[in-house]
This record gives structure tokens, sequence and C-alpha cells, in this order.
């Protein structure tokens, strides 16, 4: 879904203020399609999970602050590097601790499931492609990133694995070398 | 408005790589409409890399703008014939639209739709026309203090309206802007939060952290939850709605064409806010709004007209003034200073070619969307077989591919990893990614207006509130910022309407 895919936050309600009079309705409208998207998502993470994003984010906000207040605040009148990271840095931290007060009973977040191993191993072949690029050309890994993703995380029989992995390298290989001509490192030279 | 340059921009339209690029834009636009997964953004953003290589930057704009404006077409397929919304902003065309694909008239809901999408367009795209000109003369007085005071508002009005927890989506966003400080400074050139790596020096490219948030946090949150099958449609037939449907219709698309381009000029509001207040005015101006959500046609008809409008109208504050109103935008955005081209004010004098070349672009793409939409709307069904499996490995080559193309860096692809990862987090955290990359785009822009500022007020920051256009610009954002608090106020004193009778009943009608 895009960014601005609807959640069941409590909050939600409070944003139409352009169009205030039609907030009661827009307002069951929202509550309605959260709840039917949320169906098809795991369950909310609970209070945990929403003070341990807020510390984090505390803990950004501290560490930009003390940070940018290493680089020099300077005054207003002359702005240092680090004023405007400073003030920033600031707004996190009193932002986090608003989160940390009144955020903990929101129902927004997801449980780590099973399912989220999928996303480990996705991420983990995001990083093998990026380490074997500049090693061995993008054709193996692309195949291998291919193979992984149709087989064992998508469930696809091996035939069409193969097939379509191979096509996809192929056609990439006539995209990116030929029809945009950018220099992509490859092994097999044509 | 200069009316020769205007007709130019429809010539560099016609140019055959240009067509190209447009009918490759709306294609693509469609097809990630009707596939549920990817949003205009994430594609956008995916895609970004083409700007560096494409021979032409008008013709990447001109597509990348298809892309956004395209998926409100395809959105509505699946949320008629599926009940799945493939875009946000066809949500609400799901209660009404899959009602009457259960009567049998799904061709009919398709049909109204594209025919309203292509009015509300096309309404918006007049609008923009004529009024683009004038907002771009208003702005070229804007100064450094006027610009901070906007880009914060934009940014604190796509926090705030946007969906999620409001507390969080300003936290994201203020993140986005201590992250785009990363680099060394502009004014003093030195060195902020690079923990000495050469890499970040020059700071980190907007490309990469988009299309890390938005295009590989998509992916990888997408993966964990993928539908095995593939949805099979029902058959459509009767595309072609009766000329009593138009009727019924009529003036439903006008009043969504209405509401969509008011609301996608305001910074936040977009498609998909417009798209709910559209059927909110249908409902309530309906003789028997009991029929909504059983198969209203103008349940169909106002959203789909409204978020059309509105993703048109959306292009006004980033063309003429250069503040994003929303994600998409700021994509877009991204996209023109790739190019090096500076949105703003003086954009439609300076690159009138750019200017018109992407607004009069719209006027075509809607044409080519309508027939897409209605004359070929079975092939585009048919895609709904392809399983989101196969597609998913090749949207993740697509992207690692396409940013190490943008600068032959690896690193880059590491960078890219680092903020999709960090892109699922945050939604698994109930953080939405878009008022952050948004945060980040503008970034720069509200840091430097501001020290600008700072120095031309001789370090007294009563200067923004003083001088009007910047003290107006603030009291919204005081405004935007006090509002939900007043509201709640009111709220605690009147009792909370019970609204649940009405919900189940629409549940079951859509059973």
């Amino acid at each position: 879904m895009s960014e601005t895919q609807p959640r069941p936050a409590p909050g939600a309600d409070q944003g139409a203020s352009d169009v205030e009079h039609e907030h009661d309705i827009l307002a069951e409208i929202k509550a309605e399609v959260a709840q039917d998207l949320a169906d098809e998502r795991p369950p909310a993470g609970g209070p945990a999970y929403q003070v341990a994003s807020a510390l984090f984010v505390l803990l950004v906000g501290l560490a930009g602050a003390w940070l940018a207040y290493g680089y020099g605040i300077g005054s207003l009148r002359r702005p240092g590097p680090g004023l405007w990271p400073f003030i920033v840095s600031c707004l996190i931290v009193v932002l986090a601790v608003v989160l940390l007060v009144v955020g903990r009973h929101l129902d927004d977040t997801e449980k780590f499931t099973r399912s989220s191993l999928l996303v480990a191993v996705g991420a983990a072949t995001f990083v093998a492609l990026g380490f074997l690029l500049p090693v061995v050309g993008f054709e193996i890994p692309a195949v291998l990133l291919g193979i992984v993703w149709l087989r064992f995380l998508g469930g696809e029989s091996w035939r069409s694995t193969i097939v379509i992995s191979v096509l996809t390298t192929a056609a990439f290989y006539g995209l990116f070398l030929y029809a945009l001509s950018v220099p992509l490192p490859h092994l097999i030279a044509l | 408005m200069d009316f020769s340059a205007f007709l130019d921009g429809f010539g560099v339209v016609t140019q055959p790589g240009n067509l190209l690029y447009c009918l490759i834009g709306v294609v693509v636009g469609m097809l990630i409409g009707v596939l549920p997964g990817l949003g205009p953004a994430a594609t956008m953003a995916i895609l970004l890399p083409v700007v560096y290589s494409a021979h032409d930057p008008v013709a990447a704009i001109i597509m990348l703008a298809g892309i956004y404006y395209g998926a409100q077409y395809g959105g509505t397929i699946t949320s008629v014939l599926l009940r799945i919304p493939g875009e946000a902003s066809s949500v609400v065309t799901v209660f009404d639209g899959f009602a009457l694909a259960k009567q049998g008239k799904a061709g009919t809901a398709l049909g109204i739709a594209a025919i309203g999408s292509f009015i509300g367009a096309t309404i918006s795209i007049i609008g923009l026309t004529l009024l683009g000109p004038l907002v771009a003369e208003f702005a070229l007085d804007f100064g450094p203090p006027e610009y901070a005071a906007l880009a914060l508002l934009g940014v604190l009005l796509v926090a705030t309206i946007g969906n999620g927890n409001t507390v969080k989506a300003l936290a994201a966003a203020a993140i986005g802007l201590l992250l785009a400080t990363v680099g060394s400074d502009s004014f003093t050139s030195a060195d902020r939060f690079t923990f000495g790596s050469l890499n970040l020096e020059d700071g980190i490219d907007f490309v990469v952290v988009a299309m890390g948030l938005f295009g590989v946090g998509e992916i990888l949150y997408n993966l964990e939850e993928r539908h095995g099958k593939p949805h099979v449609p029902a058959a459509i037939a009767n595309i072609w709605p009766s000329r009593k449907d138009l009727k019924e219709a009529g003036p439903a698309i006008g009043r969504g064409s209405f509401i969509g381009f008011v609301l996608g000029v305001l910074p936040g509001g977009g498609a998909v806010m417009a798209s709910l207040a559209a059927y909110a005015a249908e409902k309530r101006v309906a003789k028997d709004p009991s029929r909504f959500g059983r198969g209203a046609i103008e349940g169909v008809a106002g959203p789909e007209s409204a978020n059309n409008a509105a993703a048109t109208s959306s292009f006004i504050p980033l063309l003429t003034i250069g503040i994003p109103a929303n994600a998409s935008m700021a994509m877009l955005y991204a996209a023109l200073l790739v190019v090096g081209v500076t949105p703003g004010p003086q954009l439609i004098d300076e690159r009138p070619d750019l200017f018109w070349g992407v607004v009069n672009s719209m006027y075509i793409g809607n044409l080519i969307l309508l027939l897409l939409s209605i004359p070929l709307v079975g092939i585009f069904v048919r895609i709904l077989r392809v399983r989101p499996a196969i597609l998913a490995p090749i949207t993740a080559l697509i992207t690692i591919l396409g940013v190490y193309t943008i600068r032959n860096s690896v690193f880059d692809i590491f960078l890219m990893i680092f903020f999709g990862v960090v892109g699922y987090l945050m939604k698994k955290f109930g953080f939405e990614p878009g008022p952050m990359v948004l945060a980040f785009v503008l970034g720069s822009l509200i840091e430097s207006s501001f020290r600008r500022s700072m120095l031309i007020f001789e370090g007294d920051a009563t200067g923004f509130v003083t001088r009007p256009i910047s003290g107006a610009i603030l009291a919204f954002v005081v405004l935007v910022i006090a509002s939900p608090l007043i509201k709640r106020a009111f709220r605690r004193k009147t009792p909370a309407t019970d609204t649940t009778p009405e919900t189940v009943q629409r549940e079951d009608s859509l059973r």
C-alpha cells in the first residue's frame, strides 16, 4: 500500500482540520476502512512496542542534541553549524517524551511473527547482492536472488523459479547495458 | 498567462520521445494501481534513477508524473472487482463499487469511475493551467522567512493530516529534518554527523533515502503478508455506462472534482483525503443516504473524480511555490532537483518547456488513461492473475540495480538497504515513512531559509511574525497545531455518537 495507508490509530480522526464539517462521517469511514485493512495484518504489538519505539526516538533526539551541541551552537545573530540540528533534536526529545506519556496504549504497531523471518531473509539477499555485485558482476547474484525470492519466499515451483529468474536477469541485462547503456558490472560480455 | 508558452508546452509533449515516456508513465501507474502492494510514491522512488539516465530530463519528469495520476485510475479496478483497494485513495470506492460488482454491475462502476476520473482530472488540469502562473507570480516576492515558514507548514500538514498517530508522524518528520543535516554544513562547511565517513561528507542523497524508505521498505513489508493465491476477478461486461447512470453520476462527478481540486492544493491533502471527503459529501447530500454501501453509483463517481482532481491539483504547490504537498510530490521534487531544477516560482519563467511540458502532458496522459481504462480494461484485469510472488523479486532487482547506477556506488546500495530496514521497522512500530521523507527532502531548504532569515533579522526571531506573509503562514501553523487540542476539548463535552449499528450494516452488505 502507499504511504498513506490508513491505520487503526485513535489519533487518525484528529487530522481532518480542513473539512471540519465533514468530520463525523469522515472519521466513521476512516475507522471502517482501517478495520477492513487491519484484518489482513498481524495483531498489534502492545505497550512494550510503543515504549520501545518511543525510547528509541528519545535516544536519537538526545544523541542528536549532544552531537549538535559539540558542533557549535553559535548565537541567533550568527548561527553556528550546530544550532539548527540542536533545535530539531530538542523537538525530537520533546515528541519522544510525549509519546512515552500518551502513546502507551496505541494499537498501531504490529507484532513480529514467524513470517517476519521472511523479511530478514529478504533483506539478507539484498545485502548479499550488494557484496557480490562488484566482485562477480550482477548476473549470478541476480539469478540467485530470484531463486531465493521465488522458490523460498514465494513458494513458486522450481520450473517457474528458474525460468523467471533467468528471463528477468536477461531482461535487465538488455535494459541496463543496452537500452539505458549504464555501466553495470557484468560477467558475460556480449 | 503566457499563451505562447502554453502552446509550446504541447509542442514539448508531442515530441515522440516525450509521448512515449508519458505512455510508459501512465501504464506503469495504472499497473501499480491495479496491483495491491507498491503505492505511487514507492514506485516513483524506485524509478528515480531513470531521471539520471534518461536522455531528456523533461521526459523523465513527465513519466514520474504519469505514474502518480495513472495510479489513481488503476486503484479503482481492484476496489470494484476484488474489494481490495489497489491504492489508498480508492479505499472508499470499495463500499459501493464492490456492492455494484456483486449486483453484476462491475462494468458500470468501472466505466463511471473512469469517466469521473477523466473529468475530475481534466477540470483540475484546467485549474492548474489557469491558476498556476498566478500563484507563481504571487510567490515570487517570497523571501527566506516565507520559505522557512511555508516549508515548515508543509511538513506539519503532511504529518498531521496524514493517517496514523500525529505525534508519531511529527517525530518521524523531525528525524527527517535531522537526517537532512548530515554532511558538511553549507554555510560553514563544518562536518555534521558524518562520523568521519567520506561517503557521508556530501550528505545523504535523498534519492537513496527515498528508494530505501519507500521502495525497499514496502517491498520488505509486503513480504510478510504475501497472499499466495492470485485473485481471480469476475468477468466484466457493459463497461459503457447507460445514459441513466451518467445522469445519476453527473452531479457527483462535479462535486467530487471540486472537492478534490481544493483539497489537493492544500499541503497534506492529496488524493486519499479528497476521496474520503467526497464520499462523505455524497452521503450527506443524498436524499436516501442508506443506499450508500449497497451500490450507489454516486459513491463511486464522487470519490473517483475527487482523487483524480486532487492528484492533479497537488502539482500546483510543487510547480508554483516549490513545496511538495504529499510524499509522491516529494519524489517529483527530488527528481527535479536531480535534473538541476529547483522547483519554485521562477520555474515557469526559467524553464517554461518543463513547466508547460509537464502540465500539458497531463491532458494527454489522462486521455490515454481513459482509453486504457474503458476499452482496454480487460487487459488490466487479467494482470491480476499474476501472482505477487513473481513481481516481488523483479521490483527488488530494479531497486538494487537502479540505486547502483546513480553513482556506480556500492555504498549507496547498503545505505538504501539500511533505510529500507528502517522503513520496514517504522511501519511495524506504527510510524509512517511519508512525513520523514518529505521532511528530509525539504530539510535543507528549511534550514538554509531559517539561517538566512536569522541573518536578515540580525538574530531577532520576532521578524518571522512581523513580516505579513510569513506571519500569516506561521499563524496558520499555530492553528494546525492547536486545532486537535481545541477539538479534543470540545469532544469531552459532547458525548460520542454511537456509530456501531451502521458500521455493522455496511460490513454485512459487503459480504
